[in-house]
């Protein structure tokens, strides 16, 4: 090769290297939008570590094993007594709600995947959808005039588990259905090659398959609906001792409780609703955080 | 078949289904059919119950229910209603409040979705999207506490600072700014609701294909401009839906609202004073409220089911077309 054209090469080479000003120019543009997105994904973090923090901070101080056992003192302003009627209160409503939505659920979700082909099944998911954007102070104000008042059952532990559950039916047909649809089809096909029924195939074969991942999706709801507190407002009332009965006497829970104490004025009632929401917080995330270690663990389509 | 005459061979019999087992599938069928229905059924009776409650307000009030201020809750304990209900200045603190925390929250959420799906390594992209989706799983009630508590006198002098900048000039910013104000409870609105609007926005941003966006780097794109240009000019479909759906939770939202809103409603747009959502209203007002003024709060209740069964059926309509959107958040 001359010593001419290796100069051209070279000559070439360089001017690859050459920018035009305009090239500078978007790259500082790109440069400033990265940080900017970056930017955006730390503002967002900014209110959860904060909202963490704080509950955590404000709510450890006021924490004890007597917050947990005691009843709420009489008056607000004073100091100590503890949530346990609302801790109480919460676990049961829930446990029933639970009770109340989860084989519905399931059983729709059931329909929307078996039975994908069906006519209704279309409408149903759609209208699923919508409800879960229901806001939760009319589902209150539904079981209110629904239960409390037509049904003459007065507040109590029943309508307000009756709430929560209209909040958790469809968190439940949904996260269910994400979970059946991946129950591989192989699986489907090898009970129908055996000779079972759909029915037998959907009891015996799908269900059990899905069964960690129907926990995860019910474990979802529980720490949806433990933290609801408008719809308990006009069905469960509230309570400052611990109430057993299913129905007659109004129930508390710890949203009510907290919100209750949090908007006085008193240092002792606000101290016991940080205190509350700690409590509440650590229920909801356990339920949260279980529920996603749970689907992390057993993954369904490691089945097939 | 061979064509056997005397057709039933012990074999065949064997298969053949008994009465009971071959109706066990379709009375199955049946019941899996009912299940899926009871969630309709839930949402008729809802509509019903509620809307038959507050009949005779809907009756009285008519259309002033929606657009007259006039509100002066009567103690009937008849079922007959004596008191005049003019909801329009909750319903404008409901709209108010929501449209400004959108305003808060759509910018962010689709600054997340993009760094998470288009910039951010798998590695760092899946923790960030647990983080921001767990913002979903916080209870309201605990916003609300930390919104009055902690944000308000962190915002005070903020507040205070630009009242007085800009107050002469933008009446929206004229003082007193008071503890319990729009402003915070729309900041706290839009952080509430950015998991449900970036999960449906990363959901689109991620279905944008692949050669698309490298057809854009080989046409010498940078990262932004394929971002700007392909992904956010492909997904604007994924955008409305999305931000409706924010919408959505953000009118219906009811115990953070309650605790940040202050409670007097007022009809010029003042962001630093109070104010009053129609959610907040009714669980304000319930406890202390006569039977009649309780059927005024359902035909409330009623109106603002309206709209946001409107919204997020739009939503829906819109994010349907797109496919699924996965994840808690979206619940």
């Amino acid at each position: 090769m001359s010593d001419d054209a290796l100069g051209q090469v070279q000559l070439d080479h360089r001017s690859l290297l050459l920018r035009s000003e305009k090239a500078t120019k978007r790259a500082r543009i790109d440069r400033f939008w990265r940080t900017i997105l970056l930017l955006a994904v730390g503002v967002a973090l900014v209110p959860l570590a904060s909202i963490l923090g704080v509950t955590i901070y404000r709510g450890a101080g006021a924490i004890n094993l007597n917050f947990l056992t005691e009843n709420p003192p009489f008056s607000s302003g004073v100091e100590g007594g503890g949530y346990a009627p609302a801790i109480f209160g919460s676990i049961y409503m829930t446990g029933l709600a639970i009770l109340m939505s989860l084989p519905l659920g399931i059983f729709a979700a059931v329909f929307l995947v078996e039975y994908k082909r069906s006519r209704l099944a279309g409408p149903i998911r759609f209208f699923t959808d919508v409800m879960t954007g229901v806001p939760s102070v009319f589902v209150g104000l539904f079981i209110f005039s629904s239960l409390v008042v037509d049904a003459d059952l007065f507040f109590g532990t029943v309508p307000g588990a009756a709430a929560l559950a209209v909040l958790m039916l469809p968190i439940i047909v949904r996260s269910s259905e994400e979970v059946l649809r991946l129950v591989p089809q192989d699986l489907r096909n090898g009970a129908f090659g055996l000779g079972l029924r759909r029915w037998q195939m959907i009891t015996r074969v799908v269900l059990p398959a899905a069964a960690p991942g129907l926990a995860t999706a019910s474990m979802l709801a529980v720490a949806r609906g433990m933290g609801e507190t408008a719809p308990l407002l006009f069905t469960a009332l509230g309570a400052r001792q611990i109430v057993t009965s299913a129905t007659g006497t109004p129930q508390g829970a710890l949203p009510l409780q907290i919100l209750d104490e949090g908007r006085q004025a008193l240092p002792a009632a606000v101290e016991r609703a940080w205190a509350g929401s700690l409590t509440l917080m650590v229920l909801v995330l356990l339920f949260t955080v279980g529920a996603r270690l749970l689907a992390a663990r057993s993954n369904v389509s490691s089945l097939s | 078949m061979p064509s056997t005459t005397s057709s039933t061979t012990p074999l065949k019999r064997g298969l053949r289904a008994s009465r009971r087992q071959s109706l066990a599938d379709p009375a199955f069928r049946w019941f899996l059919t009912l299940t899926g229905l009871s969630v309709l059924l839930v949402l008729a009776w809802m509509i019903v119950s509620t809307t038959s409650q507050a009949w005779p307000v809907f009756e009285k009030e008519g259309f002033n229910l929606f657009f007259s201020s006039e509100w002066n809750p009567g103690n009937a304990r008849d079922g007959t209603i004596q008191g005049t209900y003019g909801g329009f200045q909750f319903l404008y603190g409901t709209i108010v409040s929501a449209a400004l925390a959108m305003a808060f929250a759509l910018p962010l959420a689709i600054g997340i979705a993009l760094y998470l799906t288009q910039l951010a390594p798998k590695r760092i992209a899946r923790p960030l999207t647990y983080a921001v989706d767990l913002l979903a799983a916080v209870p309201s009630i605990i916003y609300g506490l930390w919104g009055s508590l902690f944000v308000v006198p962190m915002l005070l002098p903020f507040m205070n600072w630009m009242s007085q900048k800009l107050g002469p000039w933008l009446p929206m910013f004229e003082g007193p700014v008071r503890v319990r104000n729009l402003f915070v409870t729309s900041l706290v609105l839009g952080i509430m609701v950015l998991p449900i609007t970036s999960a449906v926005i990363r959901e689109v941003f991620a279905q944008v294909p692949r050669d698309e966006r490298l057809a854009g780097f080989g046409l010498g794109a940078t990262r932004w401009e394929v971002m700007r240009h392909v992904v956010v000019a492909r997904s604007k479909a994924g955008i409305i839906g999305g931000s409706m759906l924010g919408l959505g939770r953000a009118l219906g939202e009811t115990i953070a609202v309650l605790l940040i809103i202050g409670g007097n409603p007022r009809s010029e747009f003042r962001l630093f004073n109070t104010s009053q959502t129609v959610a907040s209203q009714i669980a304000a007002a319930f406890k202390e409220a006569s039977p009649e003024y309780i059927r005024a709060l359902v035909a409330l209740g009623v109106a603002l089911f309206l709209v946001t069964i409107i919204v997020n059926v739009i939503a829906r309509l819109v994010v349907s077309r797109l496919g699924h959107v996965t994840g808690d958040a979206a619940l």
